[in-house]
């Protein structure tokens, strides 16, 4: 493992779901990179596969779902051959999680400092004492005050902020050179949610952990993330410096979208937005999924499937910019 | 913590009053002691003197007072029937409905627990599913039947186990035990698997449904995802987050045993306090019927105590109630 190899390299993954009318594919020949110390930021509507992409990695996708096609590098080791007896030594260990709602994420009947020195010496020889040492001091690292008093405390004892920063400790624990942090912030207070962004950001680079970041929150993703990836029914259709792709984005979709925040201050009567809906997994048209309600679609994209192709700033999957559209 | 004590103690305190109360009803207004205690040739004046001792003339309060304070101190009275002291007899009857009660719980919590957690896990592999379909016959199947079946089975085909009575028993200090002894042993393996095989069942229900529900949650999936081994998923994480309602079903069943050892005694012939009490209901044997139930409700309601403490002691968040 050198420091060149990328925390995580996904390259071609498909997932499909196999059910009784047929098998639906969630996601669809997607690639994504995060280099160590990077903050990747992977953006999309509900259903666009996000979540999906991440599950998938942590080797954690509900059954039925299944990993078709496709290859998973953590740190440089292929992942998604394991076994699941296998992926027990990868998770947390190499690649760590923190999950949407820190409420639910943590057992109610053990101790915070149980949880933790659980995590602790699931992934190194430390004895008891010694996980408790280093519990203590991940406590203080995610700036919960007293830590030495608060690691005895439950669950229900600590506040959502509080709980996100011990979740976050958690993922942290076996001291993984990845985190997948599905919606990290979703489900706190605005006030509280830059301090997490700003918590995470910081831990990764002293860390050395790159992080992919699932959120729909394009805010998070401004104050956050290094790069952004945009997804759109289970494809990754842009990707690129965060202030390349909001800023100048070349995807239609992406375009839609940025255009569809509302500006603090303009008053308007009707929000922006994409006409249409998002395909249904079993409903995606041929070609380019988003062209039923793209304004720039022509013929071709709608015989075509564009692939991400790199420019100068990024790569994008658009026939716009890829030979045109007629 | 000790708030939460005295309001349970307290609570139990009332209920204990109050079924106090009905037994004394029983006892005071269910036919008359003094026709009960005196022979026929006894007259009136006779009667009349009996009946000042025995209290019967004061103030229904003072009565009652009376009969909690002397049910407080395990004082009965003395049988109708062959006047010996009832909580004697209460006494010498308890350790065997005791025994049979604690290995038929033992049974039901060591059987159907992790009975519960491999359907759970299994779900969807034919051996779980069919452990599942065949519980139904556990649960449905009375207890006296399956008493019979087992019998019939061990006993008679078989001749593995005795089929009745308690074996053997030694006495340790006023308690008889069988369990030292091999006969003793032997005698409780049938009677305790017919009273348990319903609760097995129910726990085995009970666990697989709350483990089901508990693998779907959030800090389970976080679990995984910081690597925690399957067995200490299951064993540790989900299935102490099942175990409250294990506690209370628990609990409660003991009770329900209690009341249930009645048939199972009746049938494998297991001198405990079940069959006492068929006795007692035979013969009228009103202050046996009503130190049974006083001493039943006592157990209940101590059980239930003793599991709101246990809940707190299991759930932290409960701790400050």
């Amino acid at each position: 493992m050198n420091s060149q190899t990328p925390a995580l390299e996904v390259k071609g993954l498909s997932v499909e779901f196999p059910t009784r009318k047929g098998v639906l594919t969630a996601l669809s020949d997607v690639s994504l990179t995060v280099e160590r110390g990077e903050i990747l930021g992977v953006v999309g509507e509900s259903g666009a596969g996000k979540s999906m992409t991440g599950m998938a990695v942590l080797g954690l996708l509900e059954p039925p779902g299944r990993i078709a096609a496709g290859e998973i590098r953590i740190g440089g080791q292929r992942t998604d051959n394991l076994s699941d007896a296998e992926m027990e030594t990868v998770r947390g260990r190499m690649v760590g999680a923190i999950f949407q709602d820190p409420l639910t994420s943590l057992n109610p009947l053990f101790s915070v400092g149980q949880q933790l020195t659980e995590t602790i010496r699931l992934h190194s020889d430390r004895n008891r004492a010694e996980a408790r040492a280093h519990a203590i001091g991940l406590l203080k690292q995610v700036g919960i005050p007293g830590a030495d008093e608060r690691i005895d405390h439950y669950p229900h004892q600590f506040s959502g902020g509080m709980r996100q920063r011990v979740v976050i400790a958690l993922a942290l624990a076996g001291n993984p050179q990845l985190i997948i942090a599905d919606e990290p912030t979703t489900a706190l207070d605005v006030s509280i949610q830059a301090q997490i962004t700003t918590l995470l950001r910081t831990l990764c680079r002293e860390h050395g952990a790159g992080v992919m970041l699932v959120t729909h929150d394009m805010g998070v993703i401004a104050e956050t993330a290094d790069r952004v990836a945009v997804m759109y029914a289970g494809r990754v259709i842009e990707v690129g410096l965060v202030e390349e792709v909001l800023n100048k984005p070349k995807h239609p979709y992406t375009r839609g979208l940025m255009g569809s925040i509302p500006a603090l201050g303009a008053r308007v009567e009707r929000l922006t937005q994409i006409d249409g809906a998002m395909p249904r997994l079993n409903a995606i048209p041929p070609g380019c999924a988003f062209n039923p309600r793209c304004s720039e679609a022509g013929a071709r994209c709608r015989e075509v499937r564009p692939a991400l192709v790199a420019n100068a700033r990024g790569s994008v999957a658009c026939l716009v910019h890829d030979g045109g559209v007629a | 913590m000790l708030a939460f004590l005295i309001k349970r103690i307290g609570n139990a305190v009332l209920v204990m009053l109050t079924v106090a109360f009905l037994a004394f009803l029983i006892f005071r207004f269910l036919g008359d002691p003094v026709e009960m205690m005196v022979n026929e040739s006894a007259t009136q004046v006779e009667r009349d003197e009996l009946r000042a001792r025995l209290g019967l003339n004061d103030g229904f309060l003072v009565q009652y007072a009376r009969f909690v304070t002397n049910a407080a101190q395990g004082e009965f009275g003395l049988s109708w029937r062959n006047q010996q002291s009832v909580i004697g007899l209460i006494a010498e009857r308890f350790p065997a409905t005791f025994e049979l009660v604690l290995i038929a719980t033992f049974l039901s919590l060591a059987i159907g627990i992790p009975l519960g957690v491999f359907t759970a896990i299994g779900r969807g592999r034919w051996w779980a599913e069919g452990l599942q379909f065949s519980s139904i016959v556990g649960v449905s199947l009375p207890s006296f039947l399956v008493g019979i079946l087992l019998i019939l089975i061990f006993s008679v085909t078989l001749g593995w186990l005795p089929g009745y009575g308690r074996g053997d028993v030694v006495r340790v200090g006023w308690w008889s035990t069988g369990l030292l002894t091999p006969s003793g042993r032997a005698a409780v393996v049938l009677p305790a698997l017919s009273l348990s095989l319903f609760q097995i069942t129910l726990v085995m229900r009970l666990v697989r449904a709350e483990m089901l529900e508990t693998l779907r949650t959030d800090f389970i999936k976080f679990a995984r995802a910081r690597g925690v081994r399957r067995r200490a998923l299951w064993f540790r994480h989900a299935l102490k987050n099942c175990l409250m309602p294990v506690v209370t079903l628990t609990a409660m069943q003991v009770g329900n045993l209690i009341a249930f050892a009645l048939v199972t005694e009746t049938v494998f012939q297991w001198p405990g306090m079940g069959m006492l009490f068929m006795q007692a209901v035979t013969f009228v044997d009103i202050p046996v019927m009503a130190a049974y139930l006083c001493i039943v409700s006592f157990i209940f309601v101590t059980l239930n105590t003793l599991v709101d403490i246990a809940y707190a002691v299991i759930d932290p968040r409960l701790r400050n109630a």
